[in-house]
């Protein structure tokens, strides 16, 4: 028997910010799922089932938040499930919810990821002082720079490179309504001139810590049917990992990110993803991720992602837009940061992305990555249904 | 074989909770010795509040005073109180139906033991002396044989009212970094780095981990590496971070060390930091009283070539 076919029919998010002292958790989940309904319009007794994603508990300090969450979520009495998996969290939350559609084990889920980094601070909740054991001396921009330098060295790209990607991004932003960064005055030369935190990435290379939580409404044929605004359907999703160390990592093209690529690809029908998509929301949150992912997702050869950004081609009016949201440089509530580029995606191919929406896109991928570039998740829109 | 260490890890964070507009009410309430539920779709009153109702999913916000006195409606014995917990004397956990309300708030009973403790016995708050707008502004609950009190009708509005709270957390581990990461430990103390290879790929992890990440099988052979090590790729850090006393800039890189299959992160000194390059030659630093060595520094050996390290990046 087939799979069902898996629609999005509802996405809603907070307009991300800093801090948001005036709700609590609750208050902030419950925001993004109310606007996920109202676009869907459906109420809380129409949701079978739903799946919340988060990064490490310690980033709040609630253990097991989901359990409290219940009732903001109109859960009580349905199926609630939590899942982890670090900074792709809300990629990989997506594709628990889409699985549970396409398997028929419930027909309208609805699947929220959140971060509210306020209330503690991440930095903190991932560099734990455990005993004998040498302290981390950099931090996370420290812990992803030398990857970038040895992309640098490996491709033999300009050093401008990352700052083209963090001048487009943020530009973006502005054309966001949701993005928390909202830099109306920036310009490469700012970009260029920021202090130089862990060279070779600079600060406004760097993603924001932000407060913010988003969902989606997932549904089935039938679900679709009855759905007043144009649906995306999931064409392809996959996830991998892989160890964050391991002898034969390579740090700058994870062989886990190929496979994950290459299956959702298959499932798709995507021959050549240069050519078959549309524009890509994927997970930035160092500016030189942008061409690192290019190619580890298969829209350049080794060595050539840079020049796609360096051509232009990555630009919101270019022939590939590249996180036409602002992307996670301009907004990174980290468990949701996930699901914000998937709900990005869904918004593209429905024709519904505002100011920012790329003109006729009818195939966009979202991505995820998370730990030490260590797990993976992916999912592949489209305007029409797959073909069966 | 060696012993494996053990220590303890204290895990600890003064958390900020912001408190959205029903908990405001509660917790500001208990400062004014006030105690507020939220009433549900269904009539029902919930002490303590929450925001939203478990049975319809609705957004509630009619808060409604219940009175300090009410009913143990179940109760357990605190043999041991524990650090943090709202008594240092034994004393019982209980389930409290305030005088008002639906459902249960969880609360220390003041009793001298737990024959003076039964389900639907009569008790009553007491208040903290200094109350801050938090769960402790109730000291405990004690028993009570006088009539119910009669809560006066509060709103649930306050002038100067809690909007955040910090919420104080620590957990306490028995960390054991395990047999292969003990015996590297004991070596280093000896000023050498001893990895394990697998038996499968032939790769030498350091530190070693007790088994191998990418065949799945447990490793043993232990493997002498370094000490000189290649710098193969690094980041010039220009900020300072919190807890460590090292002054900026400096230079964080990857050095594979003679004999290891994967790169150890450490930091490199003897050298100006905008001189460090990818290739550069290197051995450790030691500094008495410290476990790993404090730095690496240059040898003066001519760099390596980048075929010899690309893939240990």
């Amino acid at each position: 028997m087939s799979k069902e076919p898996v629609a999005v029919v509802g996405v809603g998010q907070t307009k991300h910010v800093a801090a948001r002292r005036d709700v609590s958790i609750a208050g902030l989940v419950r925001e993004a799922a109310r606007r996920a309904l109202d676009d869907a319009e459906l109420s809380w007794a129409d949701i079978d089932a739903v799946v919340i994603g988060k990064a490490p508990d310690f980033f709040e300090g609630v253990m097991m938040p989901e359990l409290y969450l219940a009732d903001a979520l109109g859960a009580v009495g349905k199926p609630m499930l939590r899942v982890h998996t670090a900074g792709s969290v809300g990629g990989s939350t997506a594709l628990v919810a889409a699985n549970l559609v396409a398997a028929r084990v419930h027909g309208t889920v609805l699947t929220l990821a959140f971060e509210k980094q306020s209330e503690s601070n991440a930095m903190w909740g991932l560099s734990l002082p455990i005993p004998f054991q040498q302290p981390l001396l950099a931090g996370a921009g420290g812990f992803f720079a030398p990857h970038v330098r040895a992309y640098m060295r490996r491709t033999g790209a300009p050093d401008t490179v990352g700052s083209l990607v963090a001048y487009k991004d943020r530009r973006n932003a502005l054309k966001n309504p949701y993005a928390h960064l909202h830099e109306h005055d920036i310009t490469l030369e700012k970009v260029q001139a920021s202090p130089m935190l862990w060279d070779p990435i600079r600060y406004s290379e760097t993603c924001p810590s932000s407060d913010g939580a988003c969902a989606m409404v997932l549904t089935d044929r039938a679900g679709a049917a009855r759905a007043p605004r144009p649906p995306a359907w999931m064409h392809g999703g996959a996830m991998r990992s892989e160890p964050t160390l391991f002898a034969g990592k390579d740090a700058v093209s994870p062989q886990a990110g190929k496979d994950c690529a290459a299956d959702v690809y298959r499932q798709a029908g995507i021959a050549d993803p240069r050519r078959d998509i549309d524009a890509v929301e994927m997970y930035v949150p160092f500016s030189w991720y942008e061409p690192m992912w290019l190619e580890n997702l298969g829209f350049a050869d080794e060595g050539e992602g840079w020049k796609l950004t360096e051509a232009g081609v990555t630009e919101l009016d270019g022939d590939l837009p590249v996180n036409m949201s602002g992307g996670v440089l301009s907004t990174n509530p980290i468990g949701a940061s996930g699901m914000i580029r998937f709900a990005e995606a869904a918004l593209q191919v429905r024709g519904l992305a505002g100011e920012h929406q790329v003109e006729g896109a009818r195939r966009v991928l979202g991505h995820a990555y998370g730990g030490g570039s260590q797990f993976f998740s992916m999912w592949l829109v489209g305007s029409q249904p797959p073909a069966s | 074989m060696p012993q494996v260490l053990k220590a303890p890890l204290a895990v600890e964070f003064p958390f900020t909770r912001s408190l959205g507009p029903v908990q405001s009410a509660f917790l500001t309430g208990l400062r004014e010795r006030v105690l507020l539920g939220v009433k549900t779709v269904d009539g029902r009153v919930l002490v303590p509040p929450v925001e939203y109702d478990p049975v319809t999913a609705d957004e509630i916000r009619d808060l409604v005073e219940v009175a300090g006195t009410g009913t143990v409606t179940t109760w357990a014995w605190n043999h041991e109180p524990r650090r943090g917990q709202p008594l240092d004397t034994p004393f019982a956990w209980v389930l409290v139906r305030l005088d008002g309300a639906d459902t249960a708030l969880l609360h220390a009973l003041d009793v001298p033991g737990p024959d003076a403790v039964r389900t639907g016995m009569r008790v009553r708050v007491r208040w903290a002396e200094e109350r801050t707008g938090a769960i402790t502004d109730i000291a405990c609950f004690e028993p009570y044989d006088g009539e119910p009190e009669q809560p006066a009708g509060h709103s649930g509005e306050f002038e100067d009212a809690i909007t955040g709270i910090v919420a104080a957390a620590r957990l306490d581990y028995t960390y054991s970094p395990g047999r292969a990461q003990s015996a590297y430990i004991h070596a280093l103390s000896d000023r050498r780095m001893v990895g394990e290879r697998c038996p499968s790929c032939r790769k030498v992890y350091v530190p070693p981990r007790g088994a191998c990440p990418t065949c799945g099988v447990a490793t043993s052979e232990q493997v002498e590496v370094g000490p000189r090590g290649t710098v193969t790729t690094f980041c010039i850090v220009n900020i300072k971070a919190k807890n460590l006393d090292i002054e900026v800039p400096y230079v964080y890189a990857h050095i594979a060390l003679d004999g290891a299959d994967l790169a150890l992160h450490a930091r490199i000194g003897g050298i100006p930091y905008d001189q460090v390059r990818m290739g550069l030659r290197v051995e450790p630093v030691w500094t008495d009283g410290s476990r790993f060595p404090d730095h690496y520094r240059p040898t003066g050996e001519v760099d390596a070539e980048y075929d010899t390290y690309k893939e240990l990046l």
